[in-house]
């Protein structure tokens, strides 16, 4: 193998800063949404649509700060990382704007509100803050180990965002889940950003804990069980999970931290047990809340076999309502077939509502078919690939795990989403990341990709060039 | 850190795998199963997305499609005179589905069949908005017309036929139905239906093709066939050895005859005035599995499709002596469609050879170009062209001086040959009976319409008052004679 390499970015000492490379891609991550739109356009209304221009012009703005802002901050930034989310977010403003044009979705709203409020205008606005975040992140986060500084201050932040939903007032119940705060005229759903600020927390107190936590445990029947002690924080976040389960009927939520914080600590730690003891404390926590919440009774039976439930379910429940929902979405996806519909000419809006937030992810099936389907995942897939390479390439132990951290929480997130769109798992209620309506989620998870690239310049930086040794020999440089 | 890193990498791939792995299972392996799955609404979205395409009588389409502004089901069906044309369009509700001519074209009619797959592509280019094809059918709007007016207010079916082609000319059942009246999906239509579902009378049965009937003396005309065709009569104005007052076999009754001078009669006078004992005898000397064959040969034990489908007509294949006596005279077990007595009717008329009924002449593309045309089709040859004739002759005598005179067209030129039928029915024939008329015109050029009427009940007649002659002959004269004018 030769010693430069060009295709890890593992920064090599040359390291090319690929920032051309990016900007082509972003180029494409533009020019794709807008053909899109333009494809909505024409199969819904039969002419140009009247927003193309002031859309393609909005992405392209967004898309050209972003990357002058990489340009300049984060020069050595994984060069996928932008385009990806960019792509995402666009194709997510063009699947929301042609759910907006959906004349049972707009009456459906005016029967429920008496109103009917399109959504994509208020999706860019939020793709503009995200943006910003992204901005903000690279601009205030000069080294991602700033971070370490805050471990305790962000598990208090995290377990405050977690909770607000519960505080009477503030919290709002919507579709049974009482996962959103509102705040004068916007709701916030603060889960989405407890997600960042927790595995900041888990990197920080990892780090430290990691060592105390690897090898002071004792070997019990092949596993090597940990001190009561270093058990408590594990068991905390597990409760933490369960409490959001119970009480704010969030079953995604809770997974996805729950497995975040196992992901993390078997990183940390490199011990197996913890995977085990994992698993074992979700499924004995998923059986306890299983057994007891109707919420998560009716969407186990809805996953089971939706069709059979529906026709067992008493007439006007709960279950008879997510059983509808998950026909409709399993119906969606079988009418996309192979290549889809074509864009707008789908009836995926018989899922009625949240059609544009949960179930984005079903106009894609039925849509742009599986292939479509395919393409998307592959697009997460390639996010999530690229963050564990920047975990990889990252030199210090805060920022691998930390990098980990959020690909794994990404990834864990749109598992968890789409496999319960597609009837894998059970339904649990997030949002597919950049594609679904809804602003904390949008921005929050372009925070997080804002990380991931602060974290990758970093790993990709050139090592300053060592000030040469007139005693040196011609040595070659051998890399582990 | 970086092997436990490697493994959680291959972690999230193997998330990512699942996905695309379920993903394929729903969206290639069952597509199919949940594209059809009757739950999913899209097949009725899609069906009634665009402009219906149009059965079209005479150059005139009856049925049409509004735009209904509807988020679900844009467009919906409209019928003009749709209680007369229903037995032929069936009728297409958002609701309730399709049936007849708009569910068997159904793929015409949307625009989806194949067969369309250019017209398709074409206007997908032109920019042009996707519509359904035409379905042309063989029906005369005026025989129509006067089959429904001539049944009016009573319960019975008229089916009136092109004996040379086997084009259906008219096709009509009272009492009918609208079918715009529930087409779409609302609490009105649903209304609608019900109340036809509960209607004790029930209109939406299409008595034309889907009731059978006893047919009592009409059949006759089949037992005479069968007689010629086996040989056991040679010349219809020979006297026939059968005493009044014939006894059925296996039985101690006599057969009761209704005319008089039955006793020895020919087979040409029995058919005018309609003996019973006479063709009861015949039935019995020609035999059962001869009888059985003849009858088959008309169509009868076998449905009828035109496309629409129509129920078999009975001839019992396992009757004993006196059952197969019974049975020749169309009591018993015989019975029929409408639409068989008129084909037996179209097939005498046409010199034994019996066309294939059918109603959908052309299918037409939206761009009304031809797609399929339906070219007529023998079906079989029940009577060869000298009996065929000799049962014309007969006929005629029926329509000119015995029990089917009020048939008489009176038009110089064009011969008009019928037989009547008094059908009892119901336990101890307590039910008022079934009158029955069976024609056709004839000129030298050919015949151009058979039919066959059928009033099942009619209030206010008196009972002794229902024969065919009286109720029945009248419609079937209004019939032919609006074919005949019709085609001059």
């Amino acid at each position: 193998m030769s010693v430069v390499t060009n295709t890890t970015t593992i920064g090599a000492i040359e390291a090319p800063s690929r920032r051309n490379t990016e900007l082509v891609l972003l180029a494409f991550a533009v020019v794709i949404p807008v053909f899109a739109y333009l494809n909505v356009g024409l199969a819904i209304d039969g002419k140009v649509p009247a927003g193309m221009l002031g859309y393609g012009a909005g992405l392209t703005l967004l898309a050209g700060v972003a990357h002058l802002v990489v340009r300049k901050w984060a020069p050595y930034a994984d060069p996928l990382l932008l385009p990806l989310a960019t792509l995402l977010n666009g194709m997510g403003l063009v699947l929301i704007w042609r759910l907006d044009q959906s004349p049972r979705l707009i009456d459906l709203a005016k029967r429920s509100y008496g109103t009917f409020n399109p959504s994509a205008p208020n999706q860019m606005m939020y793709s503009a803050i995200g943006i910003a975040m992204l901005v903000g992140v690279l601009l205030l986060l000069k080294d991602h180990r700033v971070l370490q500084r805050y471990t305790y201050i962000s598990m208090v932040a995290a377990l405050v965002l977690l909770l607000l939903p519960l505080v009477p007032g503030l919290g709002a119940d919507v579709f049974g889940a009482k996962i959103w705060i509102r705040v004068g005229g916007f709701s916030i759903q603060p889960g989405e950003f407890a997600k960042l600020v927790l595995a900041v927390f888990f990197s920080g107190y990892l780090m430290v804990k990691r060592d105390a936590l690897a090898l002071a445990s004792r070997r019990f029947m092949g596993l090597y069980l940990p001190r009561g002690r270093d058990l408590g924080p594990i068991l905390t976040i597990w409760a933490v999970s369960l409490l959001i389960l119970v009480f704010e009927n969030d079953l995604g939520t809770s997974l996805l931290f729950f497995g975040m914080f196992v992901i993390m600590l078997y990183v940390a730690t490199e011990r197996t047990s913890w995977i085990v003891m994992g698993l074992l404390m979700a499924v004995a926590g998923a059986v306890a809340v299983g057994s007891t919440a109707s919420h998560v009774q009716s969407r186990v039976a809805a996953w089971i076999d939706p069709f059979e439930c529906l026709k067992t379910a008493p007439e006007g429940s709960n279950m008879a309502y997510a059983c509808d929902q998950m026909t409709q979405v399993l119906m969606s996806f079988g009418s996309g077939g192979i290549l889809g519909t074509g864009l707008g000419e789908g009836n995926s809006d018989l899922i009625g509502f949240a059609a544009n937030s949960d179930f984005i992810f079903a106009t894609v099936g039925e849509e742009l078919g599986l292939a479509g389907v395919m393409v998307f995942l592959l697009l997460y897939g390639l996010i999530i690939e690229r963050g564990v390479r920047t975990s990889l390439a990252a030199r210090d132990p805060f920022g691998k795990l930390l990098a980990m951290g959020l690909s794994g929480a990404f990834a864990l997130q749109v598992f968890v989403v789409a496999g319960g769109v597609m009837g894998l798992i059970p339904l649990t209620g997030m949002t597919m990341p950049f594609l679904a309506y809804g602003g904390s989620s949008v921005i929050a998870n372009w925070a997080l990709i804002g990380i991931l690239i602060r974290i990758s310049d970093t790993a990709r930086r050139p090592a300053p060039s060592p000030a040469p040794n007139p005693d040196a020999e011609m040595t070659q440089v051998v890399r582990p | 850190m970086n092997k436990p890193l490697r493994r959680v990498a291959i972690f999230c791939g193997l998330l990512v795998l699942a996905l695309l792995v379920r993903d394929n299972w729903l969206q290639y392996v069952r597509a199919d199963e949940l594209n059809a799955h009757p739950k999913n609404k899209r097949v009725q979205i899609e069906r009634y997305a665009s402009e219906r395409g149009n059965i079209i009588v005479n150059g005139k389409p009856i049925t049409g499609s509004a735009n209904s502004g509807d988020t679900y089901y844009q467009f919906k069906r409209t019928y003009v005179d749709g209680p007369m044309w229903a037995p032929v369009t069936g009728y297409a509700s958002q609701a309730f589905d399709a049936s007849q001519i708009e569910k068997i074209e159904d793929g015409i009619l949307t625009g989806n069949d194949d067969r369309l797959f250019f017209d398709r592509t074409l206007s997908m280019f032109t920019g042009e908005k996707k519509r359904g094809g035409d379905v042309v059918t063989t029906l005369n709007a005026a025989a129509q017309k006067a089959a429904f007016k001539g049944l009016g207010s009573k319960t019975g079916a008229v089916v009136a036929l092109e004996p040379s082609t086997g084009k259906v000319l008219a096709l009509a059942s009272t009492p009918s139905y609208d079918p715009g009246s529930f087409s779409g999906y609302h609490d009105k239509d649903a209304k609608a239906w019900q109340a036809l579902e509960q209607d004790k009378n029930k209109p939406k049965l299409n008595r034309a093709l889907r009731e059978i009937y006893p047919p009592g003396s009409v059949f006759k005309v089949v037992t005479a066939a069968a007689a010629l065709e086996s040989g056991k009569i040679t010349d219809i104005n020979a006297a026939t050895d059968t005493p009044e007052g014939w006894k059925i076999p296996l039985s101690t009754k006599p057969m009761v005859n209704h005319a008089n001078g039955c006793a020895n009669a020919s087979l040409n006078e029995a058919l005018r005035v309609s003996c019973n004992s006479v063709f009861a005898k015949l039935g019995d000397d020609v035999g059962r599995d001869k009888m059985v064959e003849t009858a088959e040969k008309f169509g009868f034990n076998e449905q009828q499709f035109m496309p629409v489908r129509a129920e078999a007509s009975v001839y019992d294949k396992k009757a004993d002596r006196g059952g197969n006596a019974l049975s020749s005279i169309g009591q018993f077990n015989t019975a029929t469609t409408p639409l068989q007595m008129a084909m037996v009717t179209a097939a005498i008329a046409n010199d034994g050879k019996l066309m294939k009924p059918y109603m959908v002449d052309e299918l037409r593309a939206p761009s009304t170009e031809l797609i399929k045309k339906t070219e007529p089709e023998e079906m079989s040859r029940p009577v060869s062209q000298k009996n065929a004739q000799l049962i014309q002759q007969m006929m005629e005598n029926v329509v000119s001086t015995g029990t089917g005179t009020n048939a008489d067209l009176g038009m110089p030129g064009m011969k008009v040959g019928g037989k009547t039928g008094t059908a009892q029915h119901g336990e101890q024939n307590s039910k008022r009976p079934y009158a029955w008329f069976i024609a056709y015109a004839k000129s030298a050029q050919g015949s151009p319409v058979a039919v066959a009427v059928i009033v099942e009940d009619s209030e206010g007649t008196n009972r002794e008052d229902i024969t065919g002659g009286g109720l029945a002959a009248p419609i079937a004269k209004a019939v032919m004679k609006a074919v005949v004018k019709s085609g001059s």
